[in-house]
C-alpha cells in the first residue's frame, strides 16, 4: 500500500509560499493513499498556469496538456481504458476562460472523471491578470478600473449543463477538501470541485481570511443535495456567506454507459485487427 | 467475359443525373454506378453540390467503361434530368446526338431548348409515381429504370441493389422495383436508336467505394480503435461511416464540441495506448494546430486527415481544392517532425491509411493525410482491397515494465525513439508533457537539458526517411522514355491517368510521376526533372511546384493550375500537354 511519501517526486516545488495549490496537493495525495489507489491506474491531466506543475510533484501517470483542454483529454482516456481513475486539474482561467468550450459538454456528457478546478480568481503564472471569475470591480493589470464584468458561477453553470456532482470546497479546510475529494472520485460520472484558493502573490483581496470569514458547510445546514432546486439557489449565494460542500449529486448513465464497446471492458485491452474486413467491403461489392 | 462499352465519342459511357438537392440526385448516381459496376464495368462517380439542404441545383457525373476509368467527364451521352431546369443548365454538356431523359410534364418554350442532334424521352416520371402510390423522391427510380433501359443495362440489377438497400421493407422494395419496370418499359416504347451499349459479363471482384470510406476502412485494418471528428465538409462521411459501423469494429467513436476537443481527444486516447484519429477540413485543422503541436512534443502518435476544400475562410465549402499543402507540411509552432501522406486514389485511402498508423506508433509523432473533396467524395470502382498483406506494427509501445531502472518516457536512444507504456502498466509511471521536458517527463528549461530533448526527436528523422522512402513515396506511370513528363498529387492522379491513355493514342508519350508523401520530401523525385515536364494542381500557387523548388531548386516551366473548386478534367490536361509538346 502506498503513504504520502511514495506519491512525492524529487522535483523541487515552485509555488509560492502560502499558495493554495499546497493544500489542494496535500490533499490528492492523501486521498489516494485513503482510497488505497495505486500510481498506475492513477491519470493525472492538468491544464496550463501555476497548477500545471501537479504533474511534477505528485508520482502518478501525468499528462500536462496544453491551455483549456484538460476536459477532451481526461474524457478520451477515460473513455480508452475505463479501469483507470482520471482526475482533471485546472485553474479558473483555464476551465472557464480558453477551456469553456468544453466544460458544458464534459457536464452533460458525463464521463466518469472528477474535475478539480484552481479557482483563485486571478492569472497567477503570468503574473496578475483579471481571471473569469474575478469579483466584479476588482483591479488587476488587465481591469486598471475595476473588472467591468460579473464573474462566471462555476457551480451554477454546472448544474444548468446537467453535471451529476457539483460541489465547492476550500484549501483552508483540509479535512473538509479530503472528504469532498472522495466522494467526487467514488462518484460514477462527472465530479466538479470548485476549490477556492488564495493566491497571495496576486490576489489580496480573496485571501484566506477572506473565505475564513465567509465559508460555512452545506453538510452542517442540513442542505439536500438531492435537490437541483435547493442546489441551484445554494450555488446562488456568495458575499457574505459562502457555501462549501456537496451541492448536487444524482445517478445518471455515465457516457461509457451508453457505448456499445464499452459494455465488453477497457477499449485498451480489447482485441485488435479481428474485425471482418471482408463483410465491410462486401457492402461495397 | 465479354464486356462493351461504345460512348458516343469514346470507350465510355457518361451519365449526368441533374436535379434538386432532396431529389436524390446523389443515391440515383451511386445506384447507377453499383449496378453497372456488377454489370461487369468499371466506373467514376463525382457529386457536384452546393452547401445547402433544399432547392439547390445538384448533378452527379457517372462514368462506366470496360476498362478501367479514373476521372468523370463533363460532357454526357445521356443525361437524366429530375427538374426543368437540369436540362436547360445542361444541354450543351451532351455530346452530339445524346439523349435526354426528363419528366413529360416538362414543357420547353420556344428557343429554350437550343440543340436539335439529340433525342429527348419524355418519361412520366410523376404519374408513374403517383399510379404506384410511392413518395415523389421515387422519381428518380423510375428515371432509373429508363437510363439502364438506354444503356442497355440489365434492370434486375438495380432491382437487387433496391432489394438489399430496402431490406425488410417489402412495400418500399415492391414500390420500387415497379418504378425502374415502368421507367424501363416506358424507353422501350419509343423507337429509339441509341448508340450507347453495354454487354454484361461476369462479375468480377470490385468494390464501389468512396476515398472517405476507403480512409475509415483503413483505419479499421489499422486496428484503430478510438476516433473523434467534428463535422466538416467533406471528411464528414469518414466520421458518419465509423460511427454506423462502431458495434462491428469495437471502435469509441465520438462527435466532440470542436475540433480543439477532436484532436485533444485523440492524443489523450492515443496516451492511454490505444490506436487513434481524427478527421477535419481546413477551417477544423485550423483549430487543430495547437493540438498537433501537442502530440508532437509529448511524442504522442496521431492520425489526422485533413481533407481540402476551397478557401480561404469557409470557402467553397463543397466543392474542391489542393490549397493546404503548405498548412499539412508546416503547420504548426515549434519545430517538429511530421510525415504528410497524400494518396491519388481509393486504394491508396484504404492503404496509406492503414501504413499511417504504423508510421506513427512506430516513430512517436503526428502523421496527417493529407486529402480532397475530389478523391474522398467521389465514388470509384476498385479491385477489392488486399487485406492480408498489413501487419500492425505498434513499434516500441510496450504493456508491460519488468526492469529495475524506473520507467522514463523520454529516455534517451539511438534512434530517438523511447519505449511507451500503455497507461497503467504496472511499475510504469508515466509523465508527458507538453512542456520541453527532461527524460522523466518533468518539466525543464535548462540549456543543456533543453537541447539534448530537441536533438532526441530530431534523432528520429533519418529512420523516418527510410521508413517513408519504402512506401514509394513517388510513384512513376507511363512511359520511361517519354517526351513530356507530367506531376501532379492527390486527386489529380486520376484526371492525369485518364489523359495518358488519351495522349498515347495521339502518339504523344508521357509518363506521370506522383507525389505521395509530402515530408519527409522524397529524395527521389530529382531522377524525373529532366525534359519537358508540366505540373498539375488544384490550387492558385502550385504548393507542390513550391515544394519542388524548395527541395530540389528545381523550377518548372510549365504549370496548369485549376483553382475553379472542380477537378481537373483529362481534356484539360491533354490540352495542357499537347501545348507544351508542340511548342
Amino acid at each position: 500500500m502506498l503513504n504520502v511519501k511514495d506519491l512525492g517526486t524529487i522535483v523541487k516545488n515552485t509555488w509560492c509560499p502560502g499558495c493554495g495549490n499546497f493544500g489542494i496537493l496535500s490533499s490528492v495525495k492523501q486521498v489516494i493513499v485513503d482510497l488505497e489507489l495505486t500510481r498506475e491506474e492513477i491519470v493525472a491531466v492538468t491544464g496550463i498556469g501555476c497548477h500545471g506543475k501537479f504533474t511534477d510533484y505528485v508520482n502518478v501517470n501525468g499528462i500536462h496538456t496544453i491551455h483549456g483542454r484538460v476536459l477532451p483529454v481526461a474524457t478520451a482516456i477515460k473513455l480508452s481504458n475505463i479501469d483507470l481513475t482520471v482526475i482533471g486539474f485546472a485553474g479558473d482561467g483555464d476551465a472557464f476562460n480558453i477551456g469553456m468550450g468544453h466544460f458544458p459538454h464534459a457536464c452533460r456528457r458525463n464521463v466518469d472523471i472528477t474535475y478539480i478546478v484552481h479557482n483563485n480568481q486571478i492569472y497567477g503564472l503570468t503574473t496578475g491578470q483579471t481571471s473569469p471569475t474575478s469579483m466584479q470591480g476588482y483591479k488587476s493589470k488587465t481591469t486598471p478600473r475595476g473588472n467591468q464584468d460579473p464573474p462566471i458561477n462555476p457551480l451554477a453553470l454546472a448544474l444548468t449543463s446537467n453535471a451529476t456532482f457539483v460541489a465547492r470546497t476550500f484549501v483552508g479546510e483540509l479535512k473538509h477538501m479530503n472528504m469532498v475529494l472522495k466522494e467526487a472520485i467514488n462518484h460514477r460520472g462527472f465530479a466538479l470541485i470548485d476549490v477556492l484558493q488564495p493566491c497571495p502573490s496576486w490576489n489580496r483581496i480573496n485571501s484566506y481570511k477572506y473565505y475564513m470569514d465567509r465559508v460555512y458547510k452545506l453538510e452542517e445546514s442540513g442542505h439536500d443535495a438531492e435537490s437541483f432546486t435547493d442546489a441551484c439557489e445554494k450555488a446562488r449565494e456568495w458575499d457574505d456567506k459562502i457555501p462549501i460542500g456537496i451541492f448536487y449529486r444524482e445517478d445518471r448513465p455515465t457516457y461509457s454507459d451508453g457505448m456499445p464497446t464499452l459494455k465488453k471492458g477497457a477499449l485498451v485491452k480489447q482485441p485488435v485487427g479481428d474485425v471482418d474486413l471482408k463483410k465491410l467491403l462486401g457492402e461495397y461489392s | 467475359m465479354i464486356v462493351k462499352c461504345t460512348g458516343l465519342i469514346d470507350d465510355t459511357v457518361s451519365v449526368i443525373i441533374g436535379g434538386e438537392a432532396g431529389q436524390g440526385v446523389s443515391r440515383s448516381g451511386i445506384l447507377l454506378g453499383k449496378a453497372l459496376m456488377r454489370a461487369g464495368f468499371h466506373c467514376y462517380g463525382r457529386i457536384d453540390y452546393p452547401s445547402l439542404i433544399r432547392g439547390g441545383h445538384n448533378f452527379y457525373q457517372l462514368r462506366a467503361s470496360a476498362r478501367e476509368v479514373h476521372c468523370p467527364s463533363p460532357r454526357a451521352d445521356i443525361l437524366v434530368a429530375l427538374n426543368k431546369e437540369s436540362v436547360l443548365l445542361h444541354i450543351d454538356d451532351l455530346n452530339p446526338e445524346g439523349g435526354v431523359i426528363y419528366d413529360e410534364n416538362v414543357s420547353f418554350e420556344s428557343g429554350e431548348v437550343t440543340r436539335d442532334d439529340l433525342t429527348f424521352y419524355p418519361i412520366p416520371f410523376t404519374n408513374i409515381v403517383k399510379e404506384i402510390g410511392g413518395p415523389t423522391i421515387m422519381r428518380n427510380t423510375v428515371a432509373l429504370g429508363s437510363a439502364a433501359a438506354l444503356i442497355g443495362l440489365d434492370m434486375n440489377l438495380l432491382k437487387d441493389i433496391v432489394s438489399e438497400t430496402f431490406k425488410g421493407r417489402d412495400r418500399i422494395i415492391e414500390m420500387n422495383h415497379e418504378a425502374i419496370q415502368r421507367g424501363w418499359q416506358k424507353v422501350i416504347e419509343f423507337d429509339y436508336s441509341f448508340k450507347c451499349g453495354v454487354e454484361a459479363g461476369e462479375r468480377p471482384e470490385r468494390i464501389w467505394v468512396t476515398g472517405n470510406e476507403a480512409v475509415a476502412l483503413g483505419a479499421i485494418q489499422a486496428g484503430c480503435k478510438f476516433f473523434a471528428a467534428y463535422p466538416m465538409t467533406p471528411a464528414s462521411a469518414a466520421l458518419h461511416y465509423l460511427i454506423a459501423h462502431e458495434e462491428e469494429t469495437g471502435m469509441v467513436v465520438l462527435q466532440p464540441e470542436s475540433e480543439i476537443a477532436a484532436i485533444c481527444m485523440t492524443v489523450g486516447a492515443s496516451f492511454a495506448g490505444v490506436r487513434a484519429m481524427t478527421a477535419t477540413s481546413g477551417g477544423g485543422f485550423a483549430l487543430m494546430i495547437e493540438g498537433l503541436s501537442f502530440s508532437a512534443m509529448t511524442e504522442t502518435p496521431i492520425v489526422t486527415m485533413l481533407a481540402q476544400r476551397p478557401g480561404p475562410s469557409t470557402g467553397l465549402a463543397t466543392y474542391t481544392a489542393q490549397a493546404d499543402l503548405f498548412f499539412a507540411v508546416f503547420g504548426g509552432h515549434g519545430e517538429f517532425q511530421r510525415i504528410v501522406v497524400a494518396p491519388g486514389d481509393m486504394e491508396e485511402c484504404f492503404h496509406l491509411t492503414a501504413e499511417a498508423f504504423n508510421l506513427a506508433d512506430r516513430f512517436q509523432i503526428p502523421v496527417i493525410i493529407l486529402t480532397d473533396k475530389a478523391l474522398i467524395e467521389n465514388h470509384k470502382t476498385s479491385a477489392t482491397f488486399d487485406t492480408s498483406s498489413y501487419k500492425i506494427d505498434r513499434g516500441k509501445l510496450v504493456d508491460s515494465w519488468e526492469s529495475n531502472e524506473e520507467y522514463l518516457r523520454y529516455k534517451f536512444t539511438d534512434d530517438g525513439v523511447s519505449p511507451r507504456a500503455v497507461l497503467g502498466t504496472e511499475n510504469a509511471v508515466v509523465l508527458v508533457q507538453s512542456n520541453e521536458h527532461t527524460e522523466r517527463g518533468f518539466v525543464t528549461s535548462k540549456p543543456k537539458a533543453t537541447k539534448e530533448m530537441m536533438d532526441k526527436r530530431f534523432r528520429k528523422v533519418p529512420h523516418i526517411r527510410d521508413a517513408v522512402e519504402q512506401l514509394e513515396p513517388v510513384k512513376v506511370y507511363g512511359d520511361e522514355d517519354p517526351d513530356v513528363t507530367l506531376f501532379g498529387w492527390g486527386s489529380t492522379k486520376g484526371p492525369v491517368l485518364e489523359a495518358i491513355g488519351m495522349l498515347s493514342k495521339k502518339g504523344v508519350k508521357t509518363r506521370f510521376v506522383q507525389v505521395r508523401f509530402m515530408e519527409p520530401f522524397p529524395s527521389g523525385i530529382t531522377q524525373y526533372l529532366e525534359g519537358a515536364c508540366v505540373l498539375f494542381e488544384t490550387n492558385r500557387s502550385a504548393g507542390l511546384g513550391t515544394l519542388i523548388k524548395f527541395n530540389t531548386g528545381f523550377e518548372f516551366q510549365h504549370v496548369a493550375l485549376k483553382y475553379d473548386g472542380r477537378p481537373f478534367f483529362a481534356d484539360e490536361i491533354v490540352d495542357k500537354v499537347m501545348e507544351v509538346w508542340t511548342c
